[in-house]
């Protein structure tokens, strides 16, 4: 099957003042792919993330999204950003709104939907997450992987083309981490396209089609789980890896 | 004592109706204006919190910077002359630098020296409200494409907005007292209805413990309205599960706690 490109990165860098968080990465993102970005914390994962999605502004390089280079100026951030959706860590539900109001707000102020087209359309994708018992509820009342699952259904009711998840499960208590989980392995079984930063192991090696290993600001080793996780080239990537298990054995 | 009271009620008798009218304008006042300043703020409070990218055109960001820079002249102006002089100002001042071609009556400057006075208190409230907002709100606006002035509409104003209720209430009763000092263009309020009383009577002291006893009314009542407002804006402490649609709770595919909804029903 002819990959279908959608988002390409290119010679991506992003300096913090004289700190190079991200050097000259490269990598491309196809419909249907589910990567997951791992590595040490500082790695830069989630700045590479939050680059693509143009909540940080990369230093030099460029991000194309179906061969537009979105870093160019005319290029208007949120009408990119509608289409490519975002999970947080730490959820950004609108707490001023409900689980429903959440879900239908952005389908009404950017995609210009009407209220019952977009409140039907939320609620598909809440009843997919499991929340639809749950729309009068505000975030306050949520535990953590009910408000995980509601900032899914949001990121998904835009539709968008692409769904980046920023360390969704690091906020979570270990009991909840599953459900979220769960949904997210769903979504990839369905199809969707998705760029994971985690450090779920097991989801990595189960769950996605590509692993990328981040070091130090650059894609130190990438590839096929299996090869990633059974049979790492790179040394770091091996030290990495071994680390891990050590930690999850001590637990 | 018997003779404080005797003056009490020959003051109601003579003048009550007077004190009430001053009563109902300095409140008319004092709200109006406060709401006005309200709007005002929450305008500057947009404005100041724009920002723009390294990657913008040069002309926006040229834009944005001298916009920031004639709020912040607003405020500090407004905010570091006293009210009095503001209304001399707005009231006499204007006719005269205009050659009379811009002139506001008693009425009109009153309220536009009061809103554009709390306007420029409420401005830096509303600046420190939308600072006290979680960034990670912004960033979820942002991450579904909300524009900046959809992000500050839909999502941080109506959570400022309920932060900042308190420093409205200080504002709004500042106001029904401050507003005295508009008697200096002779807007006839509570205040001036107790200088008319007490140039025609001299009982000064009995006037001032009425006028006092009516400023307090209005104050702690105004308070109490904006407590009801704030509770009304926290909503109810508890949810409902909407558990009409009983697909929903089948098909979510992970353990959400089934026990919770069973209860609730």
């Amino acid at each position: 099957m002819m990959a279908d490109l959608i988002l390409s990165v290119n010679h991506l860098s992003k300096s913090f003042g004289a700190n190079e968080v991200l050097k000259d990465i490269d990598f491309s993102v196809s419909r249907g792919d589910v990567i997951s970005i791992i590595g040490a914390s500082g790695s830069g994962k989630s700045t590479l993330l939050r680059c693509i999605n143009l909540l940080e502004t990369p230093t030099s390089g460029e991000i194309l999204f179906h061969g537009e280079n979105i870093l160019d100026r005319k290029v208007k951030a949120p009408g990119y950003r509608a289409k490519v959706g975002m999970v947080f860590q730490s959820f950004n539900l609108f707490n001023n709104m409900n689980v429903l109001k959440n879900c239908v707000t952005g389908q009404t102020t950017v995609l210009k939907k009407s209220k019952r087209e977009a409140a039907e359309n939320a609620m598909k994708y809440l009843e997919k997450v499991g929340m639809a018992p749950y729309i009068n509820a505000k975030p306050r009342q949520l535990s953590g992987g009910q408000k995980q699952r509601v900032a899914i259904a949001r990121a998904l009711a835009m539709e968008p083309e692409i769904l980046l998840f920023d360390e969704p499960t690091s906020a979570l208590d270990p009991e909840m981490v599953g459900e979220v989980l769960s949904v997210m392995k769903a979504l990839a079984d369905d199809g969707m396209t998705m760029l994971v930063v985690t450090h779920e192991m097991a989801f990595a090696k189960d769950v996605s089609t590509k692993v990328v290993y981040m070091n130090d600001g650059v894609i130190c080793e990438e590839g096929a789980p299996q090869q990633i996780f059974g049979d790492p080239q790179k040394e770091e990537t091996k030290n990495f890896l071994a680390r891990f298990r050590n930690t999850n054995q001590a637990n | 004592m018997s003779k404080l009271g005797d003056d009490i009620l020959k003051l109601l008798r003579d003048a009550g109706p007077q004190y009430l009218k001053g009563a109902r304008d300095t409140i008319l006042l004092a709200v109006v204006a406060t709401a006005v300043g309200c709007l005002i703020g929450l305008a500057c409070g947009i404005l100041q919190t724009l920002t723009y990218s390294k990657n913008d055109f040069i002309l926006k960001k040229i834009i944005i910077r001298i916009i920031k820079i004639i709020v912040r002249i607003y405020v500090e102006v407004f905010r570091g002359t006293p009210m009095i002089l503001q209304a001399v100002f707005i009231y006499f001042g204007l006719p005269y630098l205009t050659n009379n071609s811009l002139r506001f009556d008693v009425i009109t400057a009153a309220y536009v020296v009061v809103s554009i006075n709390t306007g420029a208190y409420m401005a830096e409230t509303v600046r420190g409200g939308i600072l006290s907002i979680d960034k990670g709100q912004t960033e979820g606006a942002m991450a579904i494409g909300m524009n900046h002035f959809q992000e500050m509409v839909k999502v941080i104003l109506p959570q400022t907005l309920r932060n900042i209720i308190p420093q409205i209430g200080n504002n709004l009763i500042i106001n029904i007292k401050d507003t005295s000092v508009m008697f200096i263009i002779g807007y006839a309020e509570l205040f001036a209805a107790h200088k008319a009383y007490v140039g025609a009577t001299y009982l000064y002291f009995p006037s001032a413990l009425v006028t006092m006893a009516i400023y307090l009314i209005m104050t702690v009542a105004c308070s109490l309205l904006l407590r009801l407002w704030e509770h009304l804006m926290d909503g109810p402490e508890n949810f409902n599960l909407a558990t009409t649609d009983s697909l929903a709770l089948t098909s979510g595919m992970n353990n959400f706690p089934r026990g919770r909804g069973r209860r609730a029903r």
